[in-house]
């Protein structure tokens, strides 16, 4: 177990090297001088450009650059945005709060009414409310997010008046659009848990219960529910890393400071310096996540062989 | 292409004709806008703007007075060819991967994995984001961002099929007939994976129609005026207190292009494999 765990681990860094190396190339793929694309720094007057690229080490050979890059990144240094002069740590670390709060959120609203809905199909198994739950969430799934933030914006903040419709001054604030990231990942997770739930349903051992007379609920959510746990976790460690990257889209319909709506002004501003790092950031919760999900299961299912 | 039963399978499935009668219709809609709409989708008619639905203007007019029912007909168009483009180049970019890592193995395989997992470390819109932000905006590096964002999951498929294909025994039996190692591919391993590789490219089709509306929504995909349904949607958003119809029509169109696209992918996975039938 410790071994696994350990494994996993360097697993994790290795991504997470090779993710700095993408983000570092990425910018020096960008056309034009990195002088310009990276400092923001431009001007006609060419011994003023070869000593400011001489300044910030650009002449240096690119594994130089490189390792400048991530001693940078290892003291919390990502270096400074062209627009604003500011830190972009400073700038992550503020932002970086809510986007992590809409993404738990989301996750935990759409894991919670994807289980409920999944469990509610499986029971009902070719019946109408597995065909109203499948319904349901293949509506959820095939409808954009933006769509789904916008519908919800409407709906409760503009025509019902009962919740904010943008901006983030308290945790009222962040109902809609964690709802609205939710709401587009229950389909998928109510999808994997009536089929792991179908699986485990069908298996001798339920069948044996049944027979003994044990309820169908009592039978579903003692022992079906644990076993079908492992994809069902899977689904939902997944959509949590991915609404950290896809929360770009309802912190833009909901006004919300986040990491994601950063990522997008800076792309506007080709401020490549914030693009870099928020993509940084982005991809590395992403795979940190995923691992977590993974170590998770090793809780949740002695089976799993840690090869 | 397939045999009767598929198609049989597919048809008696009410959800995969729902799926293709919608996709048809918008299909007939793209191939055929000019001749059904009457209006130009850039016209713009000031005096006319903020129409709500009417039957002059079926799904109302936007901001600049344009027809909004036109302009999803002719936005049919840009999300079609764009998703089409974008996810069959990226799939045979995928398939190649995804042969010669599972044909060749050892070191290719290796490679090509690690290549791929690297992809898969990035989540999709960040992919697509980030291509965009070093190629620049705009429709054609839309579609490159959208081939990259399918190539993972193709080639990870195909290498999948071929190596569980490469040590069936009738591989082997080739083989010891002297069959060489292209002509195993080209007869035996390609047509073998060819429903799989559909199945996978139809449901990437409605991925790829989310992924590029969203960076049109962005700001960061196919740009005004061009009647995309997520930059449309992103105009929209401005003024959906007073107009909600704005943002709804092409809010639906998405919907109901993805819906469709994952119905229809559903439809043919479950008729070309009927051991999964019934299951999920």
């Amino acid at each position: 177990m410790i071994k696994y765990v350990l494994k996993r681990l360097l697993q994790l860094i290795g991504t997470l090297f090779v993710i700095s190396i993408i983000t570092f190339l990425m910018v020096r793929l960008i056309p034009g001088d990195p002088l310009t694309t990276l400092y923001g720094i431009e001007d006609s007057d060419p011994a003023y450009m070869a000593h400011q690229r001489e300044v910030y080490g650009l002449n240096d050979p690119l594994y130089e650059q490189y390792l400048r890059y991530l001693n940078g990144i290892l003291h919390g240094d990502l270096g400074e945005s062209i627009q604003t002069h500011k830190p972009i740590v400073e700038e992550l670390a503020n932002r970086y709060q809510y986007t992590l709060l809409l993404s738990v959120g989301g996750t935990l609203i759409g894991g919670a009414l994807g289980i409920i809905f999944g469990m509610i199909a499986a029971v009902c198994h070719n019946k109408l409310g597995d065909s109203i739950v499948m319904v349901i969430s293949m509506l959820a799934v095939s409808t954009p997010t933006f769509f789904l933030a916008l519908l919800l914006q409407l709906v409760f903040a503009v025509w019902l008046g009962v919740l904010p419709s943008g901006g983030m001054r308290g945790l009222e604030y962040a109902i809609l659009p964690m709802a609205a990231l939710g709401l587009h990942a229950v389909g998928m997770i109510a999808r994997t848990t009536r089929s792991s739930m179908l699986d485990v349903i069908n298996q001798d051992y339920i069948r044996t219960s049944r027979s003994r007379g044990i309820s169908k609920w009592k039978i579903i959510t003692s022992h079906a529910f644990r076993n079908a746990l492992i994809p069902i976790l899977t689904a939902i460690g997944l959509r949590f890393g991915s609404f950290m990257a896809g929360s770009a889209l309802v912190e833009t319909v909901f006004s919300i400071p986040g990491v994601g709506r950063f990522l997008i002004d800076g792309v506007g501003n080709r401020d490549y310096p914030v693009i870099q790092s928020t993509i940084l950031v982005l991809a590395a919760s992403f795979v940190i996540i995923n691992t977590l999900v993974d170590l998770l299961y090793a809780l949740v299912d002695p089976r799993v062989k840690y090869e | 292409m397939f045999d009767k039963s598929v198609w049989r399978r597919f048809l008696k499935r009410k959800s995969s004709i729902i799926g293709s009668v919608i996709l048809l219709f918008f299909f007939f809609g793209a191939i055929f806008g000019p001749l059904l709409c009457t209006q130009d989708p850039l016209g713009q008619d000031v005096a006319n703007m903020h129409q709500w639905p009417s039957l002059e203007h079926w799904f109302g007019t936007d901001y600049l007075g344009r027809d909004i029912f036109t302009r999803i007909v002719y936005g049919a168009r840009i999300s079609l060819t764009l998703s089409f483009t974008g996810v069959i180049s990226g799939s045979i970019v995928g398939i190649l991967l995804g042969v010669c890592a599972g044909f060749f193995g050892k070191a290719v395989d290796s490679l090509i994995s690690r290549l791929l997992d690297i992809m898969l470390a990035f989540p999709g819109l960040l992919l697509a984001i980030m291509i965009v932000a070093i190629m620049g905006k705009g429709l054609f590096n839309t579609a490159v961002a959208i081939a990259v964002f399918s190539i993972p999951g193709v080639a990870r498929m195909v290498r999948s099929v071929v190596i569980s294909l490469r040590s069936s025994e009738y591989i082997s039996a080739c083989r010891v007939m002297g069959a060489s190692s292209l002509r195993i591919l080209f007869t035996h391993i390609i047509p073998n994976s060819i429903s799989q590789i559909i199945v996978n490219i139809t449901l990437n089709l409605g991925t790829a129609i989310l992924t590029a509306s969203s960076l049109s929504f962005l700001g960061l995909g196919v740009q005004a005026p061009e009647p995309e349904w997520g930059a449309m949607l992103s105009k929209a958003r401005e003024v959906v207190r007073m107009y909600p119809f704005e943002a709804l029509f092409p809010g639906i169109a998405i919907t109901l292009v993805v819906l469709s696209f994952s119905l229809v992918g559903d439809g043919l996975r479950d008729a070309l494999d009927p051991k999964l039938k019934n299951r999920s």
